[in-house]
């Protein structure tokens, strides 16, 4: 079903199931989530006119973005807005930005044609959709000019948010933003538009802009999940079950409802809730429950059982091949020199700042969610299912998230689903706030996967490699959700072989295999997804092989990225800047790796010291980055340095581990972040490029694991190939 | 019935005197800018200031800060705040340090507390008195930075 909605005074939609204006169009619906500084700017006024469904302009001049990703950090708010204040020459300081309503038949990502933010795509799918939207903006205010001055449009000019005519007449956005959508062709397709020259730009790649949010994030008024009240809401904390696949089969409550504040308690699916006046009361009746677990149908196996059955596979050939050129078992052979390796990767937590919540309203037969949304369309169908309501009475709109890192986009949206739950379970008669406390966040699965490689790689007499053989075995992420038709082929989840079955480097025979293992632990993409552990395998081998050919690292790997430019060009970038090839003291190592993921490339160079009681300390991180044309260079800049910390902490000492089924780490206690004092010098360096913008929320993390690895072996003579290093001790070379 | 001064401001609570600070805070007088990360001390999202000093409010109970001053993020920064609180704020904002911005609010109290008894913090300095502090997005690189930044703020 299609529906036209008039958007007052601006062109109708084209709208497919959902009542655009309903959750997004009209004056004051959708929150606010950027305001710059200006007083002025602090509230619109006048109802502002939307041009389409990316950018409305107010009269008194605001230019309002409509961020259909979730910014969890990574600064997209702050990407869209520069890229739509560059095409329509607005005044930086006029832009606002508004998180927009769960409705996929507008704001699909269009890399995966459903409402969602992953992948380091945001950027990428949205580049020329928000330049054009922003275009078209621009032409109607233009346009508009024109006909009241009586002027030909081409004469006319904009330049920071005014627009002018070489008569003298000059005007501005919101003088002529309600005739612009007046006259906006109400059912023409948009004309391609001109875009304009990267030589013409003022904001993009260019120094100096703040991020949207950096005003309310430093003044505590920035609303996330976690943050909201509703009048009567009621905060719900579960008792879930500690083994995956438990259940609740009894419990008593008599302790908790004495608890002043706690209202009333409900089974649900997933566990117990306790809904309460206050969070504090929720916690606290939430401990003083009693239930008994079902655990028939739970997962019982520990860590270790689950990687035991990892390492058997890869001792043996695996069930599905994802690439095999040549005749890698063949030519491994004959070779004159074998290097094999095996790696074991933990389960990992995404252990988001702000652990997980959702907000649910049930009323007028329909169901409003609001939370940091970062997979819209699988959210709205789970919704519409748990709530028993038609998928169009389903409104989700999106607020600042605390992190995610992955963990807000779930093929299951488990955490949305369990706040729906508990607002069903009491007949929707108050509002809830699902939250999740630290231990529920780290206990409640959706891990990255487990995994175990093995890889045999051979030299050849000139020390160039001859083979590769390379298996893996490990939880599929894919497999049983709505994403498998598109990404498991042949037996083969590219999620868990991705970065590995498409080595770069040229290797005439190449095989890479997987064996896919079936466990009740929850397991999801976390921060480059496969390339956390592909990455590792493949950068520290790499390595090997340079050392066992006698042969620098770097000169090694530009030896075999010949065809690979870009590969090639953040690698020399990174060692240039890093100084490669100084000779460093007795106790330092330097290494290097370089890797593609979600088509950026990122090298980073890492400087260790090995301190006197055996221990590593990270000195520094020099990286190289190439995600094409830069939007905002300093987000970028924070998103390697992040992504670099990220991998870091995870590489020296995270990981889940199960015993007896249950999940033995609850708190940063034990899942132990890093910390500031962890936290090396980084220096990133970008390269310059006019391919189309790529994505740099993950493409920090895959490197830096193997290049501190590469670095501990030039110190020490010993490769790491298991993460996390723990509290390993080393001895210096 | 608790008498607390927040922000400047006497207020008359009907909270358990056990109730964790943080929570008196947010739920009470909805001051949400000081954050639930862990509710341990471990992470230090829920930091305030009692009397000047850094604390983790999660760990805090009401009880224990009837006769001292509290100070959140929210009074650190405006107009009544202290000269520590605006200059990390302007330090803050110039070098666009937060991320997805949810340990913010506690990292910028723990500077404030750093920076009001220690004039001019080395990177050890810095480490010691952060390292409570925690940020998933990692932003720590830009805390430090800020920190120096701020210090030189409060100089001129
Ligand atoms: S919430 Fe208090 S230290 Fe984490
Ligand atoms: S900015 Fe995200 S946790 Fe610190």
């Amino acid at each position: 079903m299609t529906i036209q909605q008039k958007i007052p005074g601006g062109r109708p939609l084209d709208l497919s199931r959902r009542s655009f204006l309903a959750v997004a169009g009209g004056a004051g619906v959708g929150l606010v989530i950027g305001l710059k500084a200006d007083p002025a700017l602090a509230a619109p006024s006048g109802a502002p006119v939307q041009f389409n469904p990316f950018v409305k302009v107010s009269p008194d001049g605001a230019v309002t973005v409509i961020v259909k990703h979730l910014d969890k950090g990574q600064g997209v708010a702050t990407g869209l807005a520069t890229i739509v204040a560059e095409e329509m020459d607005a005044d930086w300081a006029t832009i606002r930005t508004e998180f927009a309503p769960a409705n996929p038949a507008l704001y699909a990502n269009l890399a995966f044609k459903a409402q969602g933010t992953g992948g380091s795509t945001s950027i990428a799918n949205s580049w020329d959709q928000y330049r054009t939207a922003a275009a078209t903006a621009r032409a109607a205010l233009v346009k508009a000019a024109a006909a009241e001055w009586k002027v030909a449009a081409g004469e006319i000019k904009v330049v920071n948010g005014v627009i002018s005519h070489p008569s003298g007449k000059t005007g501005s956005f919101g003088q002529f933003a309600e005739k612009a959508g007046d006259s906006a062709e109400p059912t023409a397709a948009p004309q391609a538009p001109q875009f304009k020259e990267p030589k013409d730009y003022r904001l993009i790649g260019k120094e100096g802009l703040h991020r949207v949010d950096n005003d309310s994030k430093t003044d505590g008024t920035a609303i996330y999940t976690q943050d909201l009240k509703l009048p009567g809401m009621l905060v719900a904390v579960v008792a879930h079950p500690p083994k995956f696949g438990g259940k609740p089969k009894s419990f008593n409550d008599a302790e908790a409802r004495k608890i002043r504040g706690v209202e009333q308690v409900v089974q649900i699916p997933t566990g117990v809730a306790v809904l309460a006046r206050n969070t504090w009361a929720a916690i606290q009746g939430r401990n003083a429950l009693e239930v008994e677990w079902d655990d028939s149908a739970a997962e019982n196996r520990g860590s270790d059982e689950l990687m035991a059955a990892c390492k058997d596979a890869v001792s043996k050939p695996g069930v599905a091949t994802a690439t095999n050129a040549g005749d890698a078992e063949g030519a491994l052979k004959g070779a004159a020199k074998v290097i094999e390796a095996d790696f074991a990767f933990p389960y990992l937590a995404h252990a988001a700042m702000e652990p997980l919540n959702a907000c649910v309203e049930l009323k007028d037969g329909g169901v409003k969610i609001t939370t940091g949304a970062q997979f819209q369309s699988i959210d709205l169908a789970v919704a519409s299912k748990v709530a028993g309501v038609p998928m169009d009475k389903v409104v989700i709109d999106t607020v600042w998230a605390g992190g995610s890192f992955g963990r807000r986009a779930v093929p299951t949206s488990d955490y949305i689903a369990e706040a729906v739950m508990i607002a069903k379970a009491i007949d929707g008669k108050a509002p809830v706030k699902l939250v999740w406390t630290r231990e529920d966040d780290m206990k409640g699965g959706y891990y990255r996967p487990m995994y175990a490689h093995r890889v045999r790689a051979a030299i050849g007499p000139d020390g160039m490699p001859v083979a590769w053989h390379h298996r893996i075995a490990g939880q599929s992420i894919m497999t049983g959700t709505a994403m498998e038709p598109m990404l498991v082929k042949d037996g083969v989840d590219d999620t868990s072989v991705e970065g590995a079955s498409n080595l770069a480097y040229a290797v005439p025979n190449l095989k890479v295999e997987l064996t896919t293992i079936k466990a009740g632990v929850p397991v999801l993409w976390w921060r480059s997804v496969g390339h956390t552990h592909t990455a590792h395998a493949v950068e520290t081998v790499i390595d090997e092989l340079a050392y066992a050919a006698g042969k620098d690292p770097v000169e090694y790997r530009l030896a075999l990225l010949k065809d690979k430019p870009r590969h090639a060009g953040v690698l020399k970038l990174a060692a240039e800047k890093a100084g490669w090839g100084e000779k460093l003291a007795k106790g330092k190592g330097r290494g290097v790796a370089v890797h593609e993921s979600f088509n950026s490339y990122v090298a980073q160079v890492v400087d260790v010291t090995i301190k006197p009681d055996g221990a590593v300390k990270v000195d520094r991180v020099v990286a190289a980055v190439d995600c094409g044309i830069v939007v905002n260079p300093d987000v970028v800049r924070a998103q390697i340095e992040g992504g670099v910390g990220f991998g870091l902490g995870a590489a020296l000492r995270n990981a889940i581990t199960l015993k007896g089924g249950e999940v033995e780490q609850g708190n940063f206690d034990k899942y132990k972040p890093l910390r500031i004092s962890d936290m090396p010098h980084v220096e990133v360096h970008i390269v310059k490029s006019e391919e189309k913008p790529t994505g740099v929320g993950e493409p920090g993390v895959p490197p830096i694991a193997p290049a501190l690895a590469n670095a501990i072996f030039a110190a020490t003579g010993k490769r790491v190939r298991d993460l996390p290093l723990g509290d390993q001790k080393f001895t210096s070379v | 019935m608790i008498k607390l001064n927040i922000n400047g401001e006497e207020r008359e609570l009907d909270i358990a005197e056990d109730t964790p600070l943080l929570w008196v805070l947010r739920d009470e007088v909805g001051l949400t800018g000081t954050k639930f990360g862990c509710g341990v001390a471990q992470c230090g999202a829920c930091t305030i200031h009692l009397d000047g000093a850094p604390v983790r409010s999660c760990m805090t109970m009401a009880a224990d800060a009837v006769d001292s001053k509290i100070v959140t993020i929210e009074g650190l920064v405006a107009e009544t705040g202290s000269k520590e609180g605006k200059a990390v704020q302007a330090a803050w904002r110039a070098l666009d340090v937060v991320q997805c911005g949810y340990c913010q609010s506690g990292q910028m109290m723990s500077a404030a507390a750093l920076l009001a008894g220690n004039k001019k913090p080395s990177d050890a300095d810095i480490d010691s008195a952060m390292n409570g502090n925690v940020c998933r997005c990692a932003t720590y690189q830009r805390v430090r930075a800020a920190i120096h930044d701020a210090a030189k703020r409060l100089e001129a």
